[in-house]
């Protein structure tokens, strides 16, 4: 199976007045093509900057970013995006909001073929007939739906996710989870999710990766089978909760508070 | 517009006229030291012609010094907004170039266009009001939240995209509420300047003549007809944010 997204020793450090400060330290990891992979670790530990560097949005000071086996030299269209905070454009309606990469990616798209792309999208997450509202109509919730659905309208083939379910409470959280589910069995994208919250990466991921503290480097990996076809109730199995306890062990080694925990 | 709304504040105009009315008479001050309401009209009407030539001549002014003070704001608003050289470069400056009471650079720059009435009256509009306009664009591109960038930057997008579909639009609600404070700035500054400028024109002239003559009625007038000019340009700005920056607006429906 070919990588998708595949990272090879990543090593990248911001620099600061108080001097450089390492955020990733030879990070390697592959996404392969279709797969969903979530990548947890504690605090600050160079999770955004992960995406920033495969977005294209920033260069790596040493080892390459690789998308579909080219080096990534700058920002390209076969990139979708989606953050915490769901950044609607406050003065265009909801399908306008959708539309806005078919303006970039394909200016000479037609108006009503833009229109029917967004429309199936919104109706595929639960937003038919909310078309025509302005975001601030909208539930916290609902506009995430609407980001997704921007994140994914021009059928980019790599879907990166910045915690776009942090700021939601539990239940819609949890709804947005199968609306993810939903949107994976119709549009084939490979993801990667930054989160932080356990349950999510094994109910959506293929993969979870979890990053040591910073500087960060690749410190675990875990398979979870069932892709898309999981259900909320499989969190409730023994075999979910061995896997998050798994994870949460993991997570204090990274945080450095392993002796402390045990 | 419902009847309320009309009706509500006309009451109150009608009763504020009729208080300073009865002020004037209980007072019993004559005409040359304070004018009632009653006095306006003959006033009005005896220099009619004046009044329309006149108040022509400020409200043109006034929007020839806003324009140029928009065009020209708005474009060292995104200088500063997207340089961050530029500024602090060019905040001090501002700052300080807004710090300088205008009632001391209108008389340097009557002397330095004396005669040139519609010049020296359209540039100092334009250098009192530019300078709310430029910050509020600065800081409305400046305070740009970085993911807004980025949802079109990782797409590939120009700078100029971004600008045009994001940014600008972002930083309208900002620029109308400059606007509002500029357009009563420049008509401020229109009418200091036809004040002080020597064989003037326009309404502030007319208010000089006015004054040199102890003539309380037509200063009134001028004041009064100045006030609604005022209003009528402000309310025209506000449409124009209606029409533009409406969606910033949430209150309900």
């Amino acid at each position: 199976m070919q990588n998708t997204v595949e990272i090879r020793h990543v090593t990248h450090a911001y620099k600061t007045p108080a001097g450089p400060l390492p955020v990733l330290n030879d990070l390697s990891l592959a996404i392969p093509t279709g797969a969903f992979c979530a990548v947890v670790g504690p605090s600050g530990c160079g999770k955004s900057t992960l995406t920033r560097l495969i977005a294209g949005l920033m260069k790596p000071d040493r080892g390459e970013v690789f998308l579909h086996g080219e080096p990534v030299r700058g920002p390209r269209s076969t990139v979708g995006m989606a953050f915490q905070n769901p950044v609607l454009l406050e003065w265009r309606s909801i399908l306008d909001n959708v539309i806005l990469p078919l303006e970039i990616v394909a200016p000479r798209m037609a108006r009503r073929d833009r229109e029917a792309r967004a429309r199936e999208l919104l109706a595929l997450v639960g937003l038919e007939g909310f078309e025509a509202k302005r975001p601030s109509e909208l539930s916290g919730g609902m506009r995430q739906r609407a980001s997704l659905c921007r994140a994914i309208v021009h059928k980019p083939e790599v879907l990166i996710l910045d915690e776009p379910f942090g700021a939601l409470d539990a239940f819609t959280r949890e709804d947005l989870w199968q609306t993810m589910h939903a949107l994976r069995r119709e549009e084939p994208f490979t993801t990667l999710l930054i989160t932080h919250d356990l349950r999510e990466s094994i109910f959506l991921a293929d993969e979870v990766i979890v990053l040591s503290g910073r500087p960060a480097t690749a410190q675990y990996r875990m398979d979870v089978p069932g892709g898309t076809g999981r259900t909320l109730d499989d969190l409730y199995t023994p075999e979910a909760a061995d896997r998050l306890n798994l994870l949460r062990h993991q997570i204090q080694i990274a945080q450095g508070r392993h002796e402390a925990a045990a | 517009m419902s009847a309320r709304k009309i009706a509500v504040p006309l009451v109150a105009i009608v009763l504020f006229l009729l208080f300073w009315e009865f002020l004037v008479w209980f007072n019993g001050w004559p005409r040359y030291r304070m004018a009632a309401p009653s006095d306006l009209p003959p006033a009005y009407w005896r220099f009619r012609w004046l009044f329309i030539e006149m108040g022509w001549q400020t409200l043109w002014r006034t929007v020839a010094g806003l324009i140029l003070a928009v065009i020209f704001g708005t474009a060292l608003g995104v200088v500063m907004g997207f340089s961050r050289t530029m500024r602090d470069a060019l905040y001090p400056l501002l700052v300080g170039f807004n710090a300088v009471p205008k009632a001391t650079v209108v008389p340097i720059i009557a002397l330095m266009f004396v005669g040139q009435h519609d010049f020296n009256t359209v540039l100092i509009a334009f250098l009192i009001s530019f300078f709310p306009i430029a910050v509020s664009v600065s800081i409305g591109l400046s305070t740009l939240e970085p993911e807004y960038r980025d949802i079109l930057r990782s797409l590939g997008a120009s700078k100029l995209t971004i600008f045009w579909k994001i940014a600008l639009p972002k930083t309208l609600p900002e620029f109308f509420g400059a606007l509002k404070v500029a357009v009563t700035l420049a008509f401020i500054g229109t009418n200091l300047m036809e004040i002080v400028s020597p064989h003037g024109r326009g309404l502030g002239a007319l208010f000089d003549s006015g004054r040199i003559n102890s003539d309380y009625p037509l200063m009134f007038a001028v004041l009064i007809a100045l006030a609604f000019l005022g209003i009528v340009l402000y309310y025209i700005v506000v449409a124009l944010e209606r029409v533009f920056a409406g969606w910033a607006d949430r209150s309900p429906a």
